[in-house]
């Protein structure tokens, strides 16, 4: 496996070569953040390519086929287009929270990026609470939209806000169970370790029932959790028209509309770190040959492989079934999830007091 | 008929009686709430279905004439009553009889200006607060300056005045608010995906939880009935077309056998069966259209593609037939306009051939479903007694428990040699709504099977003289729309024009029952309710 | 010069001399190189990207339904992304009879559109009032109340007619002049001080 660290210590040591040690990590910082801006974009705009395409194969229609090859410039052109429409301001808002939240939802998913592992020696920053800073910071996506439904000064606007806000607020416990389940199982917090963890065996194989069980609820809740369908109440279209966005225009609506594709990418993204061995290729104990095919595929394709399958999934899941109610939605989560959750924690504890789980690495500290 | 003449005469000495087509009670304005009620509770009579209440102006006087059908019985009859007063004419209120003569009043006020006393609701129904005239009158002055197009909003008002009388028998004009003072009212619509069209709900919330709504329409009125009193008989078919636009044809249907019944033209067989197999197929078209829309509805933007394949399919057929998509016109006074296209028993054939797969298919992937369930099933119920009292026929009316199929219950056309079932069920659900739309796509597709291979030959049309006059008299008739019963009234003073249309929509009725059945639920319940309905806006408001 | 889009040789367009003579209109006085060539990448995003905005009265609002269906799929050309807020739409395509009481509400759906906004008029109601335009309660044509760009007749129109207009639409939003020069925002202010209401 090509390890990435050996590029960006080279990098580091040739910047440090005629720099002075501030000026090194200032211009580090800025390439850094032009890289993570610009796969951020690409990456919104495959994956709204990517549904419509997808969407369209459920419906048995084709999808955009008409600008670009096969339709690949489409987001493109609406990218161009949202950029340069009009940004409406609206009387009797709060002008600041009005403008201040898409950007906090645009910048929770983008802290989230910083420590997913895109390769191996590919992130942006690894520390011994990776995981743990994941899920504080894809929490703040909720007060952004929160804002925005409350500052739009409309009924529609506010009655999704608070659906979102309930929505999200509870299905949090769900992935933070699920998530902590599968920490005990890999017994650190650090995104590296947990990798490093599956380099015999994916979690999900090795984890025996209660890490597919954490899998199942994962996805559920992940779903939830990027307000998408069947959980799509907060922009339920045929309800609350747009829901909390509902007043939003130009690239503003544009930040909500890429930040729902890319939350996404991080809910399969973390989906992937933690059951499917983030960028580790997929291993099979015994089997040294197939091994060693298996990682000549560059480690990012594996990742960003899995997590678009997984993010398959959830469209799948979006253009399938009808959506929830309110009350029935909470009902899921506090009566079914959250109990069912908890019970897999402890299942998974017993797992591995009594080590009956597959073939884990030991994590080197 | 006699038995019922004589029953009346003896209770009410004041009534006098005329014979059309259906018995026709005259009586006095005083006695119309006993004799409503007598009408409703004595068992032998037993009218308990209010269809419309026909608003007249016979020039000399304003009135309203009430038709009334049954749920047990296949007997019609009409009320008439009438004022002289042009000024201030008030008439009183059935709408405790019938709760659904509140918004049927609320509609001939709107007309014909009539006030009736004991209504809690006297508000426009269509036409807004401010506007001059009522439309329908036959002295109405239709000089556009009076009511100008404004882009400024409409002034609304949020209370009501209604006219009671007190004991000693005078009238007294009251206010009441539609809302309370601190409810939190959300507007859904008119512009809203989900009210199919331009309805708007005034919705009261207590945070998801609805507390009462107030239906407005209007905002597709396009003044049908008025527009009808200028053309000739052919002319006004067309607008048929344009009110229900997935029930085009079976809309048409209806209109021309009420011609054709004042003009005494036989139509020949070969149409009447065409004209059945028309029916049906649209009302295959028209339920799987809903069947998407709802799914679309609840979420499920998918179904909607699926249900619409079939859709397109039929479209196909009558666009090699008729010649258009949507507005075929095809049936026209005295038979059909042309003759069926020379594929068409074939592509029938491979229609029916696919459908119950596809209805398989609708039902593996929608309705089996456990959120489907979850979301449908015990909400919006409406009870049979209520479905009556509403009068909320069609689909939703046979959910409830209601045996109200008109083609059943009052048998036109060829419809009395058929082999159908009347699909009944009786949870009176969203999801009862929903199955029973499921099955009448069977049994409509087991009626085209009866005939496809039967259509015998001869003429398409009968012999119309081409100035239609009809004679001097009224008709009325009820046909089996796609969602519910469709009624035309028509009054006629011998000339080449009608001199009174009324078209009684099934979808006024799917309207006014809404709060009735949504207050207590969630916002979401109101568009799953909503949905299982399937109103169209602008049958209702025509 | 030629307007074209991808699907269509130039010559199958019916009105290719109102194009002409709008694009001779808008480059009266030449064109920058730089403001030119931005103007043509704007101009490209925009023209490929129409979003509706879900607005429909009556019978034309179901072919609308139809066009998005499998059968004719208007995804093909980026128009599925169908907007319920006014405020996130491109273009209106106004699919039905417009009523008195409703024509408040259609002005303000208008106004809340974000710029720029374009109006597709489809349907005989929605040109002139169709049918129902001797009715008491029907606006004769929605051309008095905000600018359309694109008339679709029929009654309703075919969907293939509905992918005609909304390429027409396409066609001249790609003529169109962000900088400099005459542009259409200066047109529509044109439109509302020779449409005076009230």
């Amino acid at each position: 496996m090509f390890d990435f660290s050996n590029v960006t210590g080279w990098i580091h040591d040739l910047l440090s070569s005629f720099m002075a040690d501030w000026l090194v990590v200032v211009t580090e910082c800025v390439l850094i953040g032009l890289g993570l801006l610009l796969a951020y974009a690409l990456l919104a705009l495959f994956y709204i390519y990517f549904e419509r395409k997808v969407c369209a194969a459920f419906q048995c229609r084709l999808g955009p086929n008409r600008v670009g090859p096969f339709g690949l410039l489409q987001s493109f052109a609406d990218m161009f287009k949202i950029l340069i429409k009009e940004l409406i301001s609206l009387k009797h808002t709060d002008k600041l929270l009005f403008a201040l939240a898409p950007y906090l939802v645009i910048a929770a998913s983008m802290l989230a990026f910083a420590v997913l592992p895109w390769g191996k020696g590919l992130q942006i920053i690894d520390f011994n609470i990776g995981i743990f800073f994941l899920i504080a910071v894809s929490s703040i996506g909720v007060l952004g939209i929160l804002l925005a439904g409350w500052s739009s000064n409309n009924k529609f606007t506010l009655i999704g806000a608070l659906r979102s806000g309930a929505q999200m607020v509870s299905y949090e416990l769900s992935i933070g169970l699920s998530v902590i389940t599968m920490v005990a199982f890999a017994g650190t917090m650090s995104v590296t370790g947990i990798v490093e963890a599956q380099s015999e065996c994916w979690f999900i194989f090795s984890g025996h029932i209660p890490a597919i069980i954490a899998f199942i609820i994962y996805m559920i809740a992940g779903t939830a959790e990027t307000n998408r369908g069947p959980f799509d109440l907060p922009e339920a279209e045929s309800e609350l028209t747009a829901g909390y966005h509902t007043e939003y225009s130009g690239i503003h609506f544009g930040f909500f509309y890429l930040a729902e594709y890319l939350n996404l990418f991080i809910v399969a993204g973390v989906a992937t770190l933690l059951f499917f061995g983030g960028w580790m290729p997929l291993h099979i104990p015994g089997w040294e040959g197939f091994n060693d095919v298996m990682n000549y595929i560059p480690t990012p394709i594996w990742f960003i492989g899995k997590a678009v399958v997984l993010s398959f999934v959830i469209i799948w899941f979006k253009w399938t079934f009808p959506r929830l109610r309110i009350d029935q939605l909470l009902a899921l989560e506090w009566k079914y999830l959250l109990p069912i959750n908890l019970f897999n924690l402890v299942l998974m504890v017993l797992v591995i007091v009594y080590g009956l789980h597959g073939p884990v690495c030991p994590v080197i500290e | 008929m006699a038995t019922i003449q004589e029953k009346i005469s003896k209770l009410f000495p004041a009534a006098t009686f005329e014979q059309a087509d259906t018995l026709q009670i005259t009586i006095p304005d005083a006695q119309l709430q006993s004799l409503a009620r007598t009408l409703r509770d004595d068992a032998d009579l037993a009218f308990d279905f209010l269809v419309t209440i026909v608003g007249m102006d016979w020039k000399d006087s304003l009135g309203c004439i009430y038709y009334l059908a049954s749920s047990t019985h296949a007997n019609t009859l009409a009320i008439k009553v009438s004022t002289t007063d042009r000024e201030n004419p008030m008439l009183h209120s059935v709408s405790e009889v019938w709760t659904i003569a509140e918004i049927f009043e609320r509609e001939v006020y709107d007309f014909f200006g009539i006030v009736f006393i004991g209504n809690k609701d006297m508000r426009r129904l269509f036409l807004n607060i401010d506007w001059v005239g009522y439309p329908l009158r036959k002295d109405y002055d239709t000089n556009p300056d009076l009511n100008p197009v404004s882009i400024e909003n409409e002034r609304q008002s949020d209370g009501t005045d209604m006219y009671l009388e007190n004991a000693e028998g005078k009238i007294e004009k009251k206010h009441r608010l539609i809302f309370e003072k601190d409810d939190f009212v959300v507007n859904i619509g008119p512009q809203h995906p989900a009210t199919h069209g331009v309805l708007r709900f005034r919705t009261a919330v207590d945070g998801e939880t609805i507390k009462k709504i107030d239906v407005y329409m209007g905002y597709i009125h396009r003044g049908v009935e008025k527009l009808c009193e200028d053309l000739t008989y052919p002319q006004t078919l067309h607008f048929m077309d344009r009110l229900d636009y997935f029930a085009a044809h079976n809309y048409h249907h209806g209109l021309c056998l009420c011609i054709e019944k004042a003009a005494g033209i036989e139509v020949p067989r070969r149409a009447q069966v065409i004209r059945v197999i028309m029916d049906e197929l649209s009302r295959i078209a028209s339920h799987c259209l809903f069947i998407g829309t709802f799914c679309m509805d609840l979420g499920a933007t998918t179904m909607l593609f699926y249900a619409l394949r079939v859709r397109e399919q039929i479209l196909d057929i009558m666009d090699k037939t008729c010649g258009a998509r949507m507005t075929f016109n095809y049936d026209v006074i005295g038979g059909v306009m042309a003759d069926l296209d020379e594929n068409f028993v074939a592509d029938v054939k491979a229609l029916l051939a696919v459908l119950p797969k596809n209805i398989k298919e609708y039902n593996k992937i929608f309705t089996g479903n456990v959120i489907t369930k979850n979301r449908m099933e015990g909400v919006g119920v409406l009870s049979k007694a209520d479905a009556i009292d509403y009068s909320v026929t069609g689909p939703s009316g046979r959910a409830s428990g209601w045996a109200c199929d008109g083609r059943k219950t009052h048998p036109y056309s060829i419809y009395s040699e058929l082999d159908f079932e009347q699909v009944v069920m009786e949870e009176g659900d969203s999801m009862a709504r929903f199955k029973c739309r499921m099955k009448e796509i069977e049994e409509s597709a087991r009626i085209i099977e009866q005939l496809i291979d039967n259509i015998p030959a001869g003429d398409i049309c009968a012999k119309v003289p081409k100035v239609l006059k009809l004679p001097v008299g009224k008709w009325f008739q009820m046909v089996e729309g796609c969602r519910g019963v469709f009624a035309v009234y028509l009054e006629s003073d011998g000339s080449t024009k009608p001199y009174r249309l009324k078209i009684a929509p099934p979808c006024l009725p799917l309207a006014a029952v809404v709060d009735h059945i949504t207050s207590g639920n969630k916002i979401a319940d109101l568009i799953t309710i909503g949905g299982s309905l399937d109103y169209i806006v602008p049958d209702m408001d025509r | 010069m030629e307007v074209t889009t991808k699907s269509m040789p130039y010559e199958a367009w019916k009105d290719n001399e109102y194009i002409e003579k709008l694009v001779q209109e808008l480059q009266e006085n030449g064109t920058n190189v730089i403001v030119g060539t931005f103007d043509k990448l704007i101009n490209w995003g925009r023209s490929n990207s129409i979003w509706p905005l879900t607005f429909a009265t009556s019978c034309c609002g179901i072919e609308f339904v139809s066009l998005g269906a499998a059968r004719f799929d208007m995804a093909r050309f980026g128009w599925e992304v169908a907007r319920a807020s006014p405020r996130q739409a491109d273009f209106m395509m106004v699919a039905g009879t417009i009523v008195n009481r409703m024509v408040p509400v259609f002005r303000r759906l208008y106004d809340q559109l974000a710029e720029p906004k374009y109006v597709i008029a489809c349907g005989g109601c929605a040109i002139s009032g169709g049918p129902f335009r001797k009715s008491y309660h029907v606006a004769k044509g929605i051309g008095d109340i905000v600018p359309v760009d694109v008339f679709v007749p029929g009654c309703p129109p075919r969907p293939e007619a509905m992918i005609y207009g909304i390429m027409q639409l396409s066609r001249k939003i790609k003529v169109e002049k962000f900088f400099g020069g005459v542009n259409r925002q200066e047109r529509n202010q044109k439109f509302f001080e020779d449409h005076p209401m009230d």
